[in-house]
């Protein structure tokens, strides 16, 4: 139901021990959103995502996806139902070659795998090479993971992502170990590739360039809490943000 | 894999090729050499379904269990309910492997590395304890078996070495064929990708526990199917089949093998079956040896089997350059 | 009463070298990470070279008592010699591996070390029996029980203790159990980790040599006999638990309860009652009885 928000997160609860990692988080994103999580270490940003993605189980609370509660699923069955990630620590098939990872993760999505069909039918050879295409990767497809620069296999994990055409895709930390002039191109090349479809896009970033160049909204975390929902200008310049999140000291704090 | 595409006809086509030329060939052969190609093939089978274990990311140390179960299965079957075809025999030896696995398969496929290989070694050597104990099936003796029939046809003393080996060819040349197509198919590239990087795969939508006990019951029934062939072949079947270092023999042929190449399974189990031949008459006390330094080489300096030298790190690719 | 006693006491007796051996077989893997195929071929080793070692002592015309001395003897040489070729020659070569690659590569040596054994001591079984009566018989009630299975017992408990001590009341024993718990921690603050492997392995060497040397006078030393050792010691660790010296010694009672049991009681059950109990601690409790390593699953 287009209707529906793609993520409609109420209550989240989740402790470790004597860790908060959520507490009375809350959230609604609607399809097509372009949104940043930002926050620093242990801020409960990474632990949302998790939740999101069947990795742990909240507490207490609600999260549905396009209506649909996702509590208690593994990651597999969500990632059915539409959401795709992508991995701070790119997680590739090193021993495959580039095509061979985007086959075999087009393979894994389908429902009934088949013990006969060819894994390199024309018709998955085909939407393998337009995804690389559209990642200008064409150019790396009969490498072997293990040969490719750090900012490729990157973009790989991401295409690799998208082979599922998801609703909702989680993004996390893109930009994290790729050198500061590869960024931007890398990210303009993540979001041309998104370019006519509606999909939801969550990133986890701490780069607040990023942050502010591609994402239509920020959400920043804090002790498990949401400290800030907002457009990305309103929501860093505002006061609780900006020395949790940002670490920039306002002149102000001296005289408090 | 070559740098053309495989697909199931071409495999297919190839497979039959293969067939056809050993079946030929094997006219013109001595009578040991039918026999030894007849137990490699049937030893090769087994380690085949270690391969498929190979390709998930799993190393079975227990293909014993399921080689003495088809063994006793066709042993079974024809002395005890009278069942002398071959065929159904050794049909029935990868069945009922197959059902003695299926049971604990969904329980296996949660474990990994060493837990997998102890389990799997475990289970086979239970298997062993319960049959040199048992009387109903031979106990340390094991069992023996006459020469069995096809469609009703009983080979004479001349020709049953030949019929005995051109079934093998061709039972095991079906099954090599299938699991080619297999390798090469949707479930088989995601097999493989499990191997390299199992939370990709979960968080794909696949899951890898499933996939993985399904290749169990498979190599269950290749290790079954083996264990008639060889039984077949050499009329008896005793309780050291299910010993773990039986076991590790198909671990052997399965690492000499790599994973890459079906093929590499039944050249590697035949090099083996004739340097064992040979050894042991005439180096009894050093072919162990030389099978160890052997193996050693091979996990140092070729560890991805004989396969990977043939096979171009499945580097295929069809992609249309200059269409872009 | 008496078959009570006569169970108790055979399984006792077995439990005792079956923990020596696997004593070394869990420390091995406690400490290098590796699951040694080829423990079992040391044993045999121990068992071939005490016999050789008993027969020199006698050949010099060195009391009978002195055969003892001479089986100690055997398993320092064992371990002295042929561990650090071991070691450093080829498993240092693996470190670090896929641990099932460590286990094919201590297969391989499994095999060469079989032949290795043929070829030195030839394939005729040989016997070291004298030894056996060395401790002369001891009455309960109304049985007669060789008195050698009770000094088995005693040196089972002696090593027990001894590597308990080793391990927890010594300044190197500390940095073994550093090493234990985090190798790259102890390495960074100056372990010499390389010689704790070495040292490591060496004593579990000398452990299963031990338990060859002691038990050579109770079977016939003849190849083969490594193949049974290995498979009942991995039995052993698995029940007890991967890395774990109490669980060695839970793991080896229980084995030799089971089968005395078993052989006294009902015959049929003396092998697969053994892997059917390490069968079932797999499935359901893999870590062993006595948690000390997290089983690989997903």
């Amino acid at each position: 139901m287009s209707s529906m928000n793609a993520i409609s997160a109420q209550g989240i609860q989740k402790k470790f021990g004597a860790v908060t990692a959520a507490a009375d988080v809350q959230m609604t994103i609607a399809h097509g959103e372009r949104v940043s999580l930002i926050g620093s270490n242990g801020a409960g940003k990474t632990t949302f995502v998790n939740m999101l993605t069947g990795y742990i189980k909240p507490d207490a609370g609600e999260i549905m996806l396009d209506g649909q509660s996702i509590i208690g699923m593994p990651p597999r069955q969500i990632a059915r139902m539409g959401v795709a990630r992508s991995f701070q620590i790119p997680q590739l098939y090193h021993s495959l070659t580039v095509q061979n990872n985007l086959l075999a993760a087009l393979a894994a999505q389908q429902s009934n795998l088949s013990f006969l069909q060819p894994a390199k039918n024309a018709e998955s050879v085909a939407r393998a090479s337009e995804i690389l295409q559209r990642f200008d990767l064409l150019m790396h497809a009969d490498r072997l993971v293990s040969e490719l620069p750090g900012g490729v296999r990157k973009l790989l994990d991401i295409a690799m992502a998208l082979t599922s055409q998801p609703k909702v895709l989680l993004l996390d930390e893109p930009t994290s170990g790729v050198s500061a002039d590869e960024k931007f191109p890398m990210m303009d090349t993540v979001m041309r590739a998104l370019e006519g479809s509606r999909t939801t896009v969550l990133f986890v970033e701490h780069d607040m360039d990023i942050v502010l160049r591609y994402s239509q909204r920020v959400i920043a975390f804090y002790s498990g809490r949401i400290i800030a929902d907002d457009q990305p200008l309103q929501a860093l310049a505002m006061p609780e943000v900006k020395p949790y999140v940002t670490g920039q000291i306002s002149a102000d704090a001296d005289h408090a | 894999m070559t740098a053309r595409d495989a697909t199931p006809t071409r495999t297919l086509l190839l497979g039959s090729l293969v067939i056809v030329a050993l079946l030929l060939s094997g006219a013109s052969m001595p009578r040991w050499l039918t026999f030894l190609l007849t137990m490699s093939l049937a030893n090769g089978v087994v380690a085949l379904g270690i391969m498929l274990l190979m390709r998930s990311g799993v190393v079975s140390f227990g293909q014993g269990l399921v080689f003495a179960a088809g063994g006793y299965t066709a042993a079974l079957g024809f002395g005890a309910l009278g069942l002398t075809d071959g065929l159904l025999l050794t049909f029935a030896g990868g069945l009922i492997a197959a059902l003695i696995a299926a049971p604990f398969a969904w329980l296996i496929a949660r474990y990994r590395g060493i837990f997998f290989a102890m389990l799997t070694l475990a289970l086979s050597m239970v298997l062993y304890g319960l049959l040199i104990k048992s009387t109903a099936f031979g106990g340390s003796d094991g069992l023996n078996m006459g020469r069995v029939s096809y469609f009703g046809w009983r080979p004479s003393d001349a020709s049953v070495g030949y019929t005995n080996y051109a079934v093998t060819v061709i039972v095991v040349g079906i099954i090599s064929v299938w699991m080619r197509i297999y390798f090469d198919s949707v479930r088989g590239l995601v097999t493989l990708s499990a191997r390299d990087n199992e939370i990709r795969v979960e968080y794909l939508g696949s899951s890898v526990r499933s996939l993985i006990a399904t290749n169990f019951i498979i190599a269950a029934f290749c290790g079954g199917v083996g264990g008639a062939l060889a039984v077949i072949a050499l009329g008896h079947v005793e309780p050291d089949y299910s010993y773990w270092t039986r076991s590790g023999d198909f671990v052997f042929v399965a690492i000499l093998a790599g994973h890459h190449s079906v093929l590499a399974a039944f050249i590697a189990s035949i090099a083996l079956e004739l340097v064992r031949s040979f050894s042991s008459a005439y180096f009894p006390n050093s072919w162990q040896l030389a099978m160890g330094l052997f193996l050693l080489a091979v996990i140092r300096f070729l560890p991805s089997g004989i396969g990977s030298l043939w096979v171009q790190r499945w580097r295929a690719s069809t992609v249309q350059r200059g269409s872009a | 009463m008496p078959l009570l006693l006569t169970i108790l006491i055979d399984g006792l007796t077995y439990a005792s070298w079956l923990f020596i051996v696997a004593l070394g077989l869990t420390l091995v893997f406690g400490i290098l990470k590796i699951l040694n195929v080829a423990h079992g071929s040391f044993y045999a080793l121990g068992a071939y070279a005490t016999a050789s070692m008993v027969a020199w002592f006698a050949s010099m015309q060195l009391a009978p008592a002195f055969s003892i001395v001479a089986m100690l003897l055997a398993a320092v040489v064992v371990a002295a010699l042929v561990a650090p070729l071991c070691e450093r020659g080829l498993l240092r070569m693996f470190y670090g591996r896929d641990e099932v690659l460590l286990v094919l590569v201590t297969f391989a040596l499994f095999l060469i070390m079989e032949d290795l054994t043929k070829l030195i001591w030839g394939v005729n079984p040989l016997y070291v029996a004298d030894p056996y009566m060395l401790f002369g018989m001891v009455d309960i009630g109304t049985l007669s029980y060789v008195g050698y299975d009770f000094m088995l017992v005693l040196a089972a408990v002696v090593v027990g203790i001894s590597v308990w001590w080793g391990l927890n009341r010594t300044r190197f024993g500390k940095l073994v159990l550093a090493v234990i718990h985090n190798e790259e921690i102890a390495a960074s603050m100056g372990v010499n980790v390389s010689r704790v492997y070495t040292l490591a392995f060496s004593t579990g060497i000398f452990l299963a040599a031990l338990g060859g040397a002691l038990t050579a006078p109770m079977i016939s030393v003849q190849p083969g006999v490594s193949v049974g050792v290995i498979i009942i010691s991995f039995a052993v660790v698995i029940i007890g638990g991967l890395g774990s010296i109490p669980g060695a010694a839970i793991g080896a009672l229980i084995v030799g309860m089971a089968r005395s049991t078993a052989v006294h009681v009902w015959p049929v059950a003396e092998l697969f009652s053994i892997y059917l109990v390490m069968a079932i601690v797999l499935m359901f409790r893999p870590e062993g009885l006595f948690q000390r390593i997290q089983a690989r699953k997903i």
